[in-house]
C-alpha cells in the first residue's frame, strides 16, 4: 500500500515536471523572441493586451476573440505593422470573473501593454474600464455589451452593439419589415445581457407600434421547461416571439413550441448566433429563425469573404470559433491600427500619453470592417453601424 | 489566586496566546513587506491587485473555519453571507454617497451595516436550520446559499424624491424622473467607490483574527468545542447547545459580511454569479479552511492566501495553469492528510524536537 502511494506521488511530481519542462521550454522560446524583439527594439513594438475567459464557463467566447485578434495582428505584422511598428498581442485569462480581471489588466500592465483590447464578457468589463479610465488607457472591448462598460470615462470604446441598441435595432428591423403586430418575449431574468436587452425593445416597441402580449421569464436555474410560459404565450397568440436569450435555452423554447403546436415567426438576438452549429438540432424546427448578428458567414462582401478565408486558413482546425466574438476581435484590433496610424502612435509611448492622443482619434476613423462598413465612434465610444440581421434558410445562415 | 496570575505571567505567556501572536506576527509582517513595496512602486500591478482579494478571502477562510473547524458543522453557504454583506454595504456606499461625503466615515459605516445585515441573515437562517445535524445541515446551508444568489438577482431597488421603492422589475418601481435605480437585478450594483484598499483589508484581517482567537480561548470557546467533540456529554452538564451554535454562525456570517464589502468595494461592478457568491465560491472557501487544517486559524490564513494568489502567479504557465493547480491541490492535500505523509512528518519532527533538546543540553553543559 505504502509503495503504491509513494508511487502515485512520484508519478504526480514527474507530471509537474514534464508539464512544467514543456511550458518553461514554450516561455523561453518566448523569451527568446522577445529579446529578439528587444533587441530590435530600438524600434520597438507596439504591446496591445487583451483579456477574456479562455478557461471557465464562458471559455468558448473568450478563445475566439483571441483567436480572431492574433488572426488580425499577424496580417497586420506581416503587412508591415502600424507605421512601420510590429504589433505585439498578449491575451489573458479572466476566467469571466470581474475580480480577477483587474488582476490581468496588472499583469497586462507589468508586460508594458499600451492599450487595452477587452475585456470580453461585461461584468469584467466594467470593473476593468473602471481601472482603465483611472490610468487613462484606451479600451476598446470586442463584446462588452452592458451600458456601464463605457460609463466610467473617455478612453472606452466598444466594437459591438450595447445591449439597449440591440433592442432598439431589434423593435426597429421588426417594425420596418412588417414582421409582426403582436409580439410576446421570453427572456432571462438572472441574466444582465437578457434582461438589458428585453427593457429596451419594450420602450422602442411602444414607440413603433408593436403591441407586446406578453413578457415571460426564466432564470439560468429552471432553462429546461418552458411549457408554463409558452402555454401563456400561445394563448395569447402572438405573431412573434421575441428571444433576447443565448442559443440553448432557445432551442428548447423553440422545439417545445411547436411541439405543442403553436408556430409563431422567431427573432433573436445575437446570443442567438452559433443555434445552427448545435449537435443535434433539427433544421427543419429551427427553419425561418431570424437574429441579429455583427457577423453572417455566408455574406458576399469582400470584407467577410477576406475573413472567413484567412481564418480557415490559419486555423482549420478551429473553424468552430469563426463567429461573432472572433469578428468583433478581428475589426476591434483593425480599428485600433487605424487609430494608431492616425495619430502616430510609437513604442516609446506610455499608456497615459496613448490614451490621450487615441481617445480622440478613435472618434475620427471610418472602419469598413467585418461587422460592418463605415463604422465610426461617437465620443460616448459607442459605435455607429447598421444592424444586420440572419436568416436560417434550409440550413443555411443568409442575411435576410 | 492573584499570586498565581502573577506567577504564570511571569513565567512566559500560555501557549495558546504565544501561537496567537505568531499569526499576528506574521500577518503584521506580511502587511509591513508588501505595504513597503507598494508603496515605494516596487510592486508589480498583478501582485498589487492581489492584496485586497488576499484579505477577503482570509477573512472568508477564518470566519467558515470557526463553523467547520470549531463548531464542527458543515457549512456549504458561507459565500450566501458574503454576498448579504456585499450587497447591503455597496447599496449603502452608492445611496450615501452624496450624503455622507467623507469617505472613512462612510466606508466604516457600510462595514456595520453589512456585518449587521450578514448577521440578520446568520440568525434567521442559523434558528431553522442549527437543529439539523450533518449532511441535512450542509444541504440546507447549500441551498440557503443559491436562494440568496437568487433572491438579489430579482430585486430591484431605486431611488428617487420621495424614497426608496422596491420591486421584482424595474417597470415595477414606479420612479419619478429624478429616480435613479441602484440596485437592477441580474445587473446588480454599479459604480460602487472603489474604497478597498490593502490598508484596510489588513485591519479587517486583524480584527478578524483577533476575534476568532479569542473566541476560541475563552469559556465560549471551551462550550462550543465541547458541542463539536460530544453533543450529548455536552448537553448533558448543561450548554445550551442551539445557542452556541446560533451564536458561532452569526459571528462568521458578519465577518463574511464584511469580506463582501471589502470584495465589493474592490470592484466597480457588482453581481451575483455562481463564481463569486455560488456554490463555487462555498466550497473554495471549505477548501481553503480544510487544507489549512479544522480548526486551525493560522493554517486557515496562510492556505487562504496562497490558494488564492496561486492562480494568479501561475499566469507565466499560460494554458497550463489551471491544470497544475488542481495537481497542486491534489499534491497539498494528500501530503496534509495522507498517512505515508502523517507519518513522516511525525518522525520529523519528533527528530527534530530530540535534537533540539539534546543540542541545548549540550549548550547548557558547554556553559
Amino acid at each position: 500500500m505504502k509503495i503504491k502511494k509513494i508511487l502515485a506521488v512520484v508519478l504526480s511530481l514527474c507530471m509537474i515536471f514534464a508539464l512544467a519542462a514543456c511550458s518553461s521550454s514554450i516561455e523561453d522560446e518566448e523569451a527568446s523572441t522577445e529579446e529578439a524583439g528587444a533587441s530590435t527594439s530600438s524600434e520597438g513594438t507596439i504591446k496591445i493586451g487583451g483579456i477574456g475567459p479562455l478557461t471557465g464557463d464562458v471559455a468558448q467566447y473568450g478563445v475566439a476573440v483571441k483567436l480572431g485578434a492574433e488572426l488580425a495582428v499577424a496580417e497586420i505584422n506581416a503587412a508591415g505593422g502600424i507605421n512601420g511598428y510590429q504589433i505585439e498581442f498578449k491575451m489573458e485569462d479572466d476566467v469571466g470573473d470581474a475580480e480577477k480581471a483587474v488582476t490581468a489588466y496588472g499583469s497586462l500592465k507589468d508586460w508594458g501593454m499600451q492599450m487595452v483590447m477587452g475585456t470580453v464578457t461585461s461584468t469584467p468589463c466594467i470593473s476593468v474600464a473602471s481601472e482603465a479610465a483611472a490610468d487613462n488607457m484606451l479600451l476598446l472591448t470586442p463584446s462588452g455589451s452592458a451600458v456601464e462598460c463605457l460609463e466610467a470615462g473617455d478612453t472606452l470604446f466598444r466594437m459591438c452593439f450595447s445591449d439597449p441598441n440591440q433592442g432598439i435595432g431589434a423593435a426597429d428591423f421588426i417594425a420596418d419589415n412588417d414582421l409582426a403586430t403582436t409580439v410576446a418575449i421570453i427572456y432571462n431574468s438572472s441574466d444582465t445581457y437578457s434582461t438589458g436587452i428585453m427593457e429596451k425593445f419594450t420602450e422602442e416597441a411602444a414607440e413603433v407600434g408593436l403591441e407586446i402580449v406578453a413578457t415571460e421569464a426564466f432564470t439560468n436555474d429552471s432553462a429546461t421547461d418552458f411549457s408554463a410560459q409558452l402555454t401563456n404565450i400561445k394563448e395569447t397568440g402572438a405573431d412573434l416571439l421575441f428571444l433576447p436569450i443565448y442559443y440553448t435555452p432557445a432551442s428548447l423554447i423553440i422545439s417545445q413550441a411547436t411541439a405543442m403546436g403553436y408556430e409563431p415567426t422567431y427573432f433573436g438576438s445575437d446570443g442567438m448566433d452559433g443555434i445552427l452549429g448545435m449537435e443535434n438540432i433539427d433544421v427543419d424546427l429551427i427553419d425561418g429563425v431570424m437574429y441579429l448578428t455583427p457577423f453572417i458567414e455566408s455574406s458576399t462582401d469582400d470584407a467577410t469573404v477576406n475573413f472567413v478565408e484567412s481564418f480557415t486558413a490559419a486555423y482549420p482546425d478551429q473553424t468552430a470559433y469563426m463567429n461573432q466574438f472572433a469578428a468583433d476581435a478581428y475589426d476591434a484590433i483593425y480599428a485600433l491600427k487605424a487609430a494608431a496610424e492616425s495619430c502616430s502612435i510609437t513604442p516609446d509611448m506610455d499608456a497615459s500619453t496613448v490614451g490621450d492622443l487615441m481617445k480622440v482619434a478613435m472618434t475620427e476613423i471610418t472602419i469598413d470592417g467585418v461587422t460592418g462598413t463605415g463604422i465610426t465612434w461617437g465620443e460616448d465610444g459607442e459605435p455607429n453601424k447598421t444592424p444586420r440581421v440572419a436568416k436560417i434558410e434550409n440550413g443555411e445562415i443568409v442575411a435576410a | 489566586m492573584k499570586k498565581n496570575t502573577l506567577t504564570s505571567s511571569q513565567k512566559g505567556l500560555r501557549p495558546a496566546t504565544k501561537k496567537n501572536f505568531v499569526t499576528y506576527a506574521m500577518v503584521i509582517a506580511f502587511f509591513v513587506i508588501f505595504q513597503t513595496l507598494s508603496s515605494t512602486g516596487n510592486l508589480k500591478n498583478t501582485y498589487r491587485s492581489l492584496l485586497v482579494p488576499i484579505c477577503t478571502s482570509v477573512i472568508m477562510a477564518v470566519s467558515l473555519n470557526l463553523v467547520v473547524g470549531v463548531l464542527g458543522e458543515l457549512s456549504l453557504g458561507h459565500a450566501g453571507f458574503m454576498c448579504v454583506g456585499a450587497y447591503a454595504g455597496s447599496f449603502f456606499s452608492v445611496l450615501m454617497q452624496d450624503v455622507i461625503t467623507v469617505t472613512w466615515i462612510r466606508f466604516t459605516l457600510s462595514f456595520v451595516v453589512a456585518a449587521i445585515a450578514a448577521a440578520i441573515a446568520g440568525i434567521l437562517i442559523g434558528i431553522p436550520v442549527l437543529r439539523l445535524k450533518g449532511d441535512y445541515l450542509a444541504i440546507v446551508t447549500l441551498a440557503f446559499g443559491e436562494i440568496i444568489k437568487s433572491v438579489v438577482n430579482v430585486i430591484y431597488i431605486g431611488k428617487d424624491s420621495s424614497g426608496l421603492h422596491i420591486a421584482m422589475s424595474s417597470t415595477g418601481l414606479n420612479l419619478d424622473s429624478d429616480g435613479v435605480i441602484i440596485l437592477k437585478g441580474p445587473q446588480g450594483i454599479t459604480g460602487t467607490p472603489k474604497n478597498s484598499t490593502f490598508v484596510i483589508g489588513f485591519i479587517l484581517v486583524m480584527i478578524t483574527l483577533i476575534i476568532a482567537n479569542n473566541l476560541i480561548d475563552s469559556r465560549t470557546g471551551r462550550a462550543i468545542m465541547s458541542i463539536r467533540d460530544n453533543r450529548i456529554a455536552a448537553e448533558s452538564i448543561g450548554i445550551n447547545v442551539t445557542r452556541y451554535k446560533l451564536m458561532v454562525f452569526t459571528i462568521a456570517a458578519a465577518l463574511a459580511g464584511c469580506a463582501g464589502v471589502l470584495y465589493s468595494h474592490n470592484i466597480a461592478a457588482l453581481t451575483a454569479n455562481t463564481n463569486n457568491f455560488g456554490y463555487n465560491m462555498s466550497i473554495l472557501v471549505l477548501v481553503y479552511v480544510v487544507l489549512g487544517g479544522l480548526g486551525n486559524i493560522r493554517g486557515s490564513v496562510i492556505a487562504a492566501a496562497i490558494l488564492y494568489s496561486l492562480p494568479e502567479l501561475l499566469r507565466g504557465l499560460s494554458d497550463y495553469r489551471m491544470l497544475i493547480y488542481s495537481i497542486i491541490l491534489i499534491i497539498m492535500m494528500i501530503v496534509n492528510n495522507g498517512t505515508f505523509f502523517v507519518q513522516l512528518r511525525e518522525k520529523l519532527s519528533f527528530k527534530l524536537k530530540n535534537k533540539s533538546k539534546s543540542s541545548s543540553d549540550t549548550g547548557k553543559e558547554g556553559v
